[in-house]
């Protein structure tokens, strides 16, 4: 990767306000994002994954807020940009899709009104032109008859269909950037893999960089080429796709490898139980000390409930967070 | 924090209206129905009367306390009646569906066709004017709002597992609504019928107002206000506090009612009524 | 559209019939109503052939269903019998009383929607603030006050103190004498209103479609303006509909309050003086407003909501 990685990450900290205290939700997380690149973040809820989203794009409101770190996005530090510049990179230059395409729309207004409003707001065209432009976007996102369609209600359409809506909203203005917060986790198997099969596509034709976030290790082995693994608002690992199945390094890694149930491993290694990790996540009020995932791990040893492991880099562009990595 | 402010301050005024209520005999300075002089007749508030006295002489203090008994038991009572036949013909129907649900539906939007206030006003007129005819027509006009949530609740809670169970077991129909669907659906209830007394209060209020529910020389604070407009000119303190006593009271059910709600019914989508 | 009012209006029909039947049954059947009425009229024990010639008259002595017949054909046909009192037709009686009932409603409801609704929105757009804090603690006090209370304390200081306004009644017509009762009237709903938009507002405030939208890039001011006003609205619209009936209901304590000469007024003094047949006209004429005035409100609700269906 040459030249300046589009977004970069560095130590970035989110807090929780909760009366006078502020928990930190998210702690020195570092991530890179090349242009053109997916990157993906993988983690069980409560891992502070969509949030670390969501202060990417500026969208953090109280009790939540940036309180540490940078986040350069082509060389800018999003936290000095003032609101009215932000908002035009918002949409324009970043976008971001959220899990639940059944609410993320305004249910009073034409679909085809939804996505002309990005023409309108950031290209400077007329209502007009906005609306021809809306029907071509939908036709990009494979939504057959656009120009009928561009006159439903949200409530006249699928989920998925909805959700192909939200990305033709979402890469209208060729963002640099999209932010895909589990966009198919609330949809049907079967369209999961279309709006997937969608988002490589056009990102790749459009050149856009995605960060996608969701809790399926599967799919997105499948559809990043690095992935960041993240616990109780740390990034614990962080390798390629291949290496993190191949060999993963940190115990909740691993972990979650052997979790996923694969076709045809009973025929190959007989009858296993479904491998789960015990426990649950932490919630943001009571981390443990030291290592955050000392008390579901197999391999915890005195130092790890003492002493939060700092970070190991591994090789080329790997990094991995455990005091018994290997 | 504000919820604490609700229940605790709420909570505080329904008391002190209770107390004042029980211990009105108590408390009172005369009787509020015998001790009537008109020597006395409309003083201003001062030493002896301190509220002042009305048209007929009557310590206005002592009735306004001894008015606290007739509001609270006029809430208190039909409200425990509306919510009675609110939950039995919501749980039921729920329960049973059919044409009894169907029933029950049409006779509850029916009842939300109709003003409360008017519906009551027409059972008073057929009814002799005292407190049970009251209790009578108050305790039957607001049952809808309790039915429609028990029987909603019914719906959802119908298809759970251990209703299921019940079943199997071999409950009665009546031993599950009792001991497996109404424990459930007891917050919101609750909420609905703290809220709900005070209207009752207030529509006793308006009743008694009207010269159509407890009928003068009791102290009713709605019926006092009521005399209180004839004399408004000479006497204008005669307003002013059995309306506050109303006010007071209402006020502390609906600050109580809406704290229970915050932490009985969190989620409520129900209207702030 | 059409269709659907039409539709709607219908709907409405056997709900006014089973009030109707209610009422009936109220009035009619129930043994000794007719009697009582004519000894709290003030004349002493009827004498046995008056009471008999009465019966005849107003049919008291065919049975129930002959009677109930004759009462919706007479309903059919708009007629709703002869006042005890005044012996004049009902329908007429009624007529007069309408428009100030209307006029009152209307006025009060419009109050509470100018001052409710806005009030609700600025205290859920600065949530926490003193703004807010003072609108809902005013607003549970507008609930809890008795309507007439606060009517007779306005009286008493803007009409005999200060001298502003007319104490009661309807006068000329003229804006001066609707002020205080429509106010009086109005404060409940307008509290209720306040705390209703503002839950809507927060709602929404929160909801997935408005962080769509910041997502998109949309300045605060346009999110509130396309995103959040319209759809808050919707769901006040259903709460200004229920609110017309309880004002309607309780317009009869303002109207009796203040002298004022509607239906409600009418409605008391009639049940007072036991004038069997106003009442149960009265009756059936409010409810059929509140009937249509639901009705227009979900018509409103239809024509912004594109979720209800009315084709």
């Amino acid at each position: 990767m040459t030249g300046l990685p589009l977004l970069e990450v560095k130590n970035l900290q989110i807090s929780l306000a909760v009366g006078n205290t502020l928990f930190h939700a998210v702690e020195n997380v570092s991530l890179t994002i090349g242009r053109g690149e997916t990157l993906g973040l993988v983690g069980e809820s409560g891992c502070g994954k969509s949030i670390t989203a969501l202060a990417l794009i500026g969208l953090l409101r109280p009790p939540l807020a940036v309180t540490g770190g940078e986040i350069l996005f082509d060389g800018r530090d999003i936290r000095t940009i003032p609101p009215r510049e932000m908002r035009k990179l918002r949409g324009n230059r970043i976008s971001m899709i959220f899990q639940e395409p059944m609410t993320a729309l305004n249910p009073l207004s034409p679909v085809g009104r939804q996505i002309a409003e990005m023409f309108v707001l950031h290209k400077g065209a007329t209502w007009n032109e906005a609306e021809k432009l809306a029907i071509e976007a939908l036709a990009n996102v494979r939504v057959p008859a656009p120009d009928r369609r561009v006159k439903d209600y949200p409530h006249q359409m699928s989920g998925g269909m909805r959700q192909r809506v939200m990305i033709a909203i979402a890469l209208a203005c060729g963002p640099d950037l999209l932010l895909a917060d589990e966009p198919t986790t609330a949809l049907d198997v079967t369209v999961q893999a279309e709006i997937l099969d969608l988002i490589r596509e056009l990102s790749s034709a459009q050149g856009t960089a995605v960060l996608m976030i969701s809790h399926d290790l599967g799919l997105i082995a499948n559809m990043c080429r690095r992935v960041g693994v993240m616990y109780a608002g740390h990034i614990v690992e962080e390798r390629t796709a291949e290496d993190i199945f191949r060999s993963p390094r940190h115990p909740y890694t691993k972990g979650l490898v052997a979790s996923l149930p694969l076709l045809g491993a009973r025929a190959r290694h007989g009858r296993k139980r479904l491998q789960e990790i015990e426990g649950v996540v932490p919630p943001v009020s009571a981390f443990p000390s030291g290592c955050r995932f000392n008390p579901r791990c197999h391999m915890a040893s005195d130092i790890c409930r003492i002493e939060d492991p700092g970070i190991t880099l591994l090789g080329q562009s790997g990094l991995v967070r455990c005091h018994h990595h290997g | 924090m504000k919820i604490r402010a609700n229940l605790l301050i709420g909570g505080v005024l329904f008391a002190i209206v209770v107390v004042a209520g029980l211990l009105a005999p108590l408390l009172a300075h005369t009787d509020p129905v015998m001790d009537a002089n008109l020597m006395y007749a409309e003083e201003p508030p001062g030493a002896e009367f301190w509220f002042g006295t009305d048209a007929q002489g009557r310590d206005i203090y002592s009735r306004v306390l001894h008015g606290a008994r007739i509001s609270l038991t006029v809430g208190i009572v039909s409200q425990l009646i509306n919510t009675i036949i609110g939950v039995c013909l919501g749980l039921s129907a729920g329960y049973w569906g059919g044409w009894w649900d169907d029933f029950v539906s049409g006779l509850t939007n029916l009842m939300l066709a109709i003003p409360s206030l008017i519906f009551a006003l027409a059972i008073m007129a057929i009814l002799n004017p005292g407190l049970t005819s009251l209790l009578i027509a108050l305790g039957l006009t607001n049952w809808s709002f309790t039915c429609r949530l028990a029987r909603a609740s019914t719906l959802s809670l119908k298809s759970q597992g251990y209703v299921q169970a019940a079943k199997v077991l071999g409950y009665s129909d009546i031993r599950i609504m009792l001991t497996q669907l109404l424990p459930n659906m007891l917050g919101p209830i609750i909420v609905i019928g703290t809220l709900g007394m005070g209207g009752a209060v207030l529509a006793e209020a308006s009743l008694s107002f009207l010269g159509l529910g407890i009928r003068p020389p009791y102290p009713s604070w709605g019926s006092m206000l009521s005399d209180a407009r004839d004399q408004i000119t000479t006497a204008p303190w005669i307003s002013i506090f059995p309306g506050l006593a109303i006010f007071v009271t209402v006020l502390g059910l609906n600050l109580l009612g809406d704290g229970l709600r915050d932490i009985l019914d969190p989620q409520s989508r129900t209207r702030r009524i | 559209m059409a269709a659907f009012l039409l539709r709607r209006l219908l709907q409405t029909l056997p709900i006014l019939l089973a009030v109707a039947l209610i009422i009936f049954i109220l009035f009619s059947v129930i043994p000794g109503t007719f009697a009582s009425s004519m000894s709290d009229d003030g004349r002493s024990v009827i004498d046995a052939q008056v009471m008999e010639r009465m019966n005849k008259e107003f049919g008291f002595n065919d049975p129930v269903y002959v009677r109930f017949g004759k009462y919706v054909a007479q309903l059919v046909q708009l007629d709703l019998g002869t006042s005890f009192r005044t012996r004049q037709p009902v329908t007429k009686v009624l007529a007069e009383r309408m428009w100030p009932t209307l006029l009152l409603t209307f006025a009060s409801m419009l109050f509470s929607i100018v001052i409710g609704v806005p009030l609700g929105f600025i205290a859920a757009l600065r949530p926490g603030s003193w703004i807010d804090t003072l609108s809902m603690v005013g607003a549970v006090s507008g609930l809890s006050l008795p309507k007439f209370w606060l009517g007779l304390l306005m009286m008493y200081l803007f009409a005999l103190v200060l001298g502003w306004l007319p104490s009661f009644g309807y006068g000329d017509g003229s804006l001066r004498y609707l002020i205080l009762p429509s106010i009086a009237l109005g404060v409940a709903p307008m509290a209720l209103l306040a705390r209703t938009t503002r839950a809507a507002v927060l709602e929404i405030m929160n909801a997935d479609f408005v962080r769509t939208a910041r997502a998109k890039g949309m300045s605060e001011r346009k999110v509130v303006q396309w995103h959040l006003t319209r759809n808050a609205l919707v769901i006040v619209l259903t709460t200004i509909g229920l609110q017309f009936g309880t004002v309607i209901g309780q317009a009869v304590v303002i109207e009796k309050l203040f002298s004022w000469p509607g239906l409600g007024s009418l409605l008391v003094d009639s049940v007072t003086l036991r004038d069997i047949p106003v009442v149960q006209g009265a009756i059936l004429l409010i409810v059929l407003s509140f009937l249509v005035i639901n009705t227009l409100v979900d018509v409103l609700c239809a024509i912004i909501d594109p979720r209800i269906k009315y084709t």
